[in-house]
């Protein structure tokens, strides 16, 4: 039933929207893995992030591409939650520090085990709209956890003027979506984040974008 | 199956592909002659127009309602890749979200045939409600730009090309047998036609630049090369398609090929101040959907009040 549901939502529903009220600008599609497991990393500024990265993959495929997302928010009450498990098919992340590190990113690490696609945004929170943030350790966590595992930077652009961060009215805006060279693991948390967050800014510098103030 | 078409419309449909074809199998000689001779662009260009004049081809033939809806999501997506180009303030994401809304609106009144509300919609009605949304928001920091920025966008994208579609709902004329879809298909396979002219006279014959600040590729050989091929494609299909006499329709021609000129360079001017090379990448070889609407921004307004005025 919850399968019925899912197909419904995506190829009727997510797809049009986001292929035709957004339009979407692929640059470097090849660069996409073709299975997994795989680690996909992108910048966050809006829920249709998730949507748009998913869209990325034919309906056969996209059972195995999981969405990481903050368990305080996508769990708060029990509609929301059957949603974003069932029909999105999340893994929830444990965002408040109460949770062991290990423990926080053991269900994205069962995930890769069993070959799925997994979507992290490394920021950790969709922040300001357009505006690139820090990017947080978890990604090198999860990525030392499966050292195999290749991990994709994404640039997004563009979302976040289309449906910001507490706005309820999507607007239309073409959508840049700029795939990175896979990074591998290397040996330190420092090395590691330094050359993903060089190839993320590489990847905007892509773009020409104009001002939005 | 009765199609809503006549058969000149069809008839010069085939004509289309019938040089499409002659487009392809050109592209296809010179490459097995010249392997790696740099035709690569050409030919994914001439590949989208096929794919462009197939579109089109079943949306203006099987029904008026369809031929009204595919203008009006042309008009959308045109509007949509013009708001992703320039900048924008982030306060005004509703006054966008109303302006866009102004689109399905104006196509609304040609369903309609409501001729006096379609020719002021967008630049009474949208253009006075837009500036009080801004100002219910509040923001002035760039007020004027944002505002008149939209109001640039609405008039381009909506407005002018929203005047193709109204060619669909002119009253029936005795002299003119296919009707609306025929002055359509006139307009835009002259204003199509004139651009590829200019192209490739431009390329072969190209010597003067005719607006070097703007874009150094048009050349006045190329304006005056596309002209005469326009000016004769024009009087040859009037008396298939349209009403025009033997006299006006080689003005009708004059009117789209200088127009249509202005359109592109227009729409280079502005590429060329927001520093991007294309509109968008929607269509391969050819760009957005911008560059390949710019000249009939210009020309469907200008032939349509041209052909109102002396036929209807």
């Amino acid at each position: 039933m919850s399968r019925l549901l899912r197909f419904v939502f995506f190829q009727f529903l997510v797809r049009p929207l986001v292929l035709i009220v957004l339009g979407l600008n692929v640059r470097h599609r090849e660069r996409l893995p073709s299975t997994g497991p795989a680690i996909l990393a992108a910048n966050h500024n809006s829920h249709l992030d998730t949507l748009v990265l998913m869209t990325l993959f034919p309906w056969r495929q996209l059972r195995t591409v999981r969405p990481t997302a903050a368990s305080d928010y996508f769990l708060r009450n029990t509609l929301i939650a059957w949603f974003a498990r069932h029909i999105i098919g999340i893994i929830p992340i444990d965002r408040s520090g109460r949770t062991p590190r290990e423990e926080v990113l053991i269900g994205a690490t069962r995930a890769l085990e069993h070959g799925d696609i997994v979507i992290v945004f490394p920021e950790g929170t969709r922040g300001e709209p357009e505006r690139l943030d820090r990017f947080k350790s978890g990604l090198y966590h999860l990525c030392a956890a499966n050292p195999r595992v290749p991990v994709v930077p994404i640039f997004l652009h563009g979302l976040g003027k289309a449906l910001p961060r507490g706005e309820a009215l999507l607007v239309p805006f073409f959508c840049d979506v700029f795939v990175g060279e896979a990074v591998g693991c290397g040996n330190t948390k420092e090395e590691f984040m330094h050359r993903f967050t060089e190839r993320m800014t590489h990847l905007a510098a892509e773009g020409h974008f104009p001002p939005w103030e | 199956m009765r199609l809503y078409v006549d058969q000149t419309v069809l008839l010069t449909l085939a004509g289309v592909f019938a040089l499409l074809l002659v487009a392809s199998v050109v592209v296809w000689r010179v490459k097995r002659a010249r392997p790696g001779g740099g035709v690569a662009e050409v030919e994914r260009r001439v590949k989208s127009w096929w794919i462009l004049a197939a579109v089109f081809a079943v949306a203006l033939v099987l029904s008026r309602r369809i031929a009204l809806t595919f203008f009006c999501v042309i008009s959308f997506l045109a509007f949509k890749e013009y708001l992703s180009l320039i900048p924008t303030r982030r306060a005004d994401r509703r006054v966008l979200f109303w302006a866009y809304m102004a689109i399905p609106i104006q196509y609304l009144w040609i369903g309609y045939k409501w001729y006096g509300m379609f020719i002021i919609w967008i630049p009474v009605y949208a253009f006075l409600f837009l500036p009080l949304r801004m100002v219910l928001i509040g923001e002035t920091k760039g007020f004027l730009q944002a505002a008149g920025t939209i109001h640039w966008g609405l008039m381009s994208t909506v407005f002018a090309v929203s005047h193709v579609a109204f060619l669909l709902v002119l009253p029936e004329h005795g002299h003119a047998p296919g009707g609306g879809p025929a002055l359509v298909l006139y307009l835009v396979l002259l204003t199509e036609f004139n651009d590829v002219a200019q192209y490739l006279s431009g390329k072969t014959l190209g010597q003067h630049h005719a607006v070097p600040t703007v874009s150094p590729n048009k050349t006045l050989e190329g304006l005056l090369g596309g002209l005469v091929a326009t000016l004769v494609l024009a009087w040859l299909l009037a008396p298939l398609l349209t009403p025009l006499s033997r006299w006006e329709a080689p003005a009708a021609g004059l009117i789209i090929g200088l127009s249509g000129f202005v359109g592109d360079v227009v729409m280079s001017a502005l590429k060329r101040d927001l520093a991007v090379k294309d509109s968008g990448s929607l269509i391969p070889g050819h760009g957005g959907i911008l560059d390949r609407l710019d000249s009939l921004t210009y020309t469907a307004p200008l032939f349509f009040h041209f052909i109102r005025y002396t036929h209807f």
